[in-house]
């Protein structure tokens, strides 16, 4: 059944506060909490109206004495306008905040680029001590939410908006373990977030029609990121491709590229929305067909690299082919 | 020193003496290789003084007691004024003062957590009275008593988020919140009051639903009898503005705001010390 991951959240949070008084649900009037979840959670919900610095302020203060603060806002007022706070406040002290940023990616739709978030990914995870979470169906959310009552430190959890499918059955969601959904030894698939990973699923599909065989993992946790899983599945491969719901720099791409970068060198695509802002009106379904966050996107250009680059003991060269130009070719 | 010349000294120790000791140490720590906000620490010495020796429930041999008060510097510039308090109140040796900016220190140009006594790091402008907030709530789920306190600047209330905390510290009623803002007068620059006029003060806190109070801040008993006495209405949190002279007490930096930030010379060093009153107890 199709659902959203902020309400998945949501409808996990409510009944942990009661199991654990240490808990709070601090929010920023979000709308995501109606009076039946308001009156259940009693005095562990608090609505400090819409003031995202003071929301993170007040959150270390209260986990600065001893309480797990859940806060609740959007990605975008996250990652952007409250940085400072999660920096300073949260990060430097190592605090157990819970950041809840809903409306992650291309999830606000037809909403805007103001209320997009698709810088998060990159921002959240060069703090030091953050753990940043992008659960990609609402089982993996209740799991990550569980976890995350005794995780050590800060939590940035990405959630969507509407509701999404689910994954099928996979290895169980753990934060920090990259759930490795297939296996293939040609090309690895790398996502995160609800749409990214079924594309990635749906496109080893059809890459075994052409005898090309692709693993693909759901890499879920960005920071601590599972370079064991991702180096195991990258050793035999020649080509690697990352995809998700942000802009192409910084994200997960980034971090893949780091990782194999310093460990198993070998040709890394990152596809992800072009590095523009959002002019196209549109839900999240159309805005990822749009930028083409796609099975047949991925096939592409698996195919198209798998075409030009041959095999090669050696690292990467300068006179290999230029990687195309997505941002060109998608913004004209 | 002798149990009878300690009993002695405490004898002698006034909150002006101790006030007096605390801007000797911040006398000699900005006359360190990389200086300090010195102006700044001059003008909310009397605030420490009357918070750390007279107001706050706070002891050195239990620091994480979780009963104690809480104190944040929110003008985190102020570092070597909040440094000297808490060697001067016993949170670690006065001699670990001389370290002060020095490579190996902990002693570092804003307040870190390593230091004994600093509950949370501060220095980017407009955090503190929103993590006091946190303070309070918790402490206010937890079913205590203490109290929390937040000394910001005057240049400090320019930041918006100042306003988001003061709203919600009013909106959640917390009493047991106690903010104070160091009213210098200055910031970096220039007057406050050309840069980003605030005044009426007191009467934009009151407009927010706090309960004020607008003094002398270089009378420590006065201000050690007001911080003492608060929450001074139930169910609002207190703000007291006091009064204060950047720089005070140095002619040569008193009131300017060139003393924001200053190495001292050889020679103003010196003089600095010699501007200071002259009491029994100091070294």
């Amino acid at each position: 059944m199709n659902r959203a991951t902020r309400e998945a959240y949501r409808d996990t949070l409510i009944p942990l506060l009661s199991r654990h008084p240490e808990l709070m649900c601090l929010d920023s009037d979000t709308g995501l909490f109606g009076a039946d979840h308001v009156a259940e959670a009693g005095e562990q919900y608090l609505n400090l109206g819409i003031a995202e610095q003071n929301l993170m302020g007040v959150a270390a203060g209260m986990a600065a004495c001893g309480r797990v603060p859940f806060v609740n806002t959007m990605a975008a007022f996250a990652a952007s306008r409250a940085l400072e706070s999660i920096k300073i406040d949260i990060a430097y002290n190592r605090l157990p905040v819970r950041i809840m940023a809903t409306h992650g990616g291309l999830a606000a739709g037809h909403l805007g680029p103001t209320h997009q978030a698709l810088e998060d990914l990159a921002v959240l995870r060069v703090l030091p001590g953050m753990t940043v979470v992008v659960p990609a169906d609402a089982a993996a959310t209740e799991a990550f939410v569980e976890q995350s009552v005794t995780l050590p430190g800060p939590l940035y959890v990405r959630l969507g908006r509407k509701p999404t499918p689910p994954l099928p059955e996979g290895p169980p969601p753990v934060i920090g373990q990259a759930q490795w959904l297939r296996h293939g030894e040609d090309v690895v698939l790398v996502a995160c977030g609800p749409y990214p990973v079924l594309a990635c699923l749906d496109a080893a599909d059809e890459l075994a029609g052409h005898g090309i065989e692709a693993s693909v993992l759901n890499m879920h946790t960005l920071r601590p990121l599972d370079t064991g899983t991702l180096i195991a599945a990258a050793r035999p491969a020649r080509l690697v491709v990352t995809l998700e719901e942000h802009w192409r720099s910084g994200g997960l791409g980034g971090a893949v590229a780091e990782a194999l970068a310093e460990s198993e060198p070998v040709r890394v695509l990152r596809l992800g929305v072009p590095d523009t802002f959002v002019s196209e009106v549109g839900n999240q379904e159309h805005l990822v067909r749009h930028y083409d966050l796609t099975a047949e996107r991925v096939v592409g250009a698996v195919r198209a690299a798998l075409d030009t680059s041959a095999r090669s003991d050696r690292p990467a060269r300068p006179d290999r082919p230029a990687i195309p130009d997505y941002d060109k070719e998608l913004v004209s | 020193m002798t149990v009878t010349q300690l009993l002695e000294r405490e004898a002698l120790d006034t909150l002006e003496t101790i006030a007096t000791r605390i801007r000797s140490h911040v006398i000699d720590m900005c006359a360190g290789p990389e200086g300090g906000h010195l102006g700044g620490a001059f003008s909310c010495a009397d605030v420490l003084t009357a918070l750390y020796f007279s107001v706050l429930n706070v002891d050195p041999d239990r620091p994480d007691d979780p009963d104690r008060d809480r104190f944040l510097l929110s003008k985190g510039h102020a570092a070597v004024g909040l440094y000297a308090t808490l060697a001067e109140r016993g949170f670690f040796p006065v001699r670990e003062l001389a370290g002060y900016g020095r490579p190996g220190s902990r002693l570092m140009g804003h307040p870190v957590r390593a230091v004994p006594g600093v509950e949370l790091p501060t220095g980017s402008l407009g955090h503190g009275l929103a993590l006091a907030c946190g303070f309070a709530l918790a402490n206010r789920y937890a079913g205590r008593t203490s109290r929390s306190f937040v000394l910001l600047g005057d240049g400090e209330l320019q930041e918006g988020s100042v306003w988001e905390a003061v709203i919600a510290a009013a909106s959640l009623k917390l009493d047991r919140l106690v903010a104070i803002v160091d009213r210098n007068g200055l910031q970096l620059t220039g007057a406050t009051e050309d840069i980003a006029p605030m005044e009426p003060l007191a009467e934009r806190w009151r407009s927010f639903g706090w309960s004020v109070r607008d003094v002398d801040g270089h009378d420590p008993a006065l201000l050690a009898e007001l911080l003492d006495g608060a929450p001074w209405e139930p169910g609002k949190p207190s703000v007291l503005i006091a009064r204060t002279v950047k720089g005070h007490g140095l002619p040569f930096l008193a009131g300017r705001s060139s003393s924001h930030y200053v190495t001292l010379s050889p020679r103003n060093h010196a003089r600095a010390h010699n501007a200071l009153p002259r009491t029994e107890s100091l070294r």
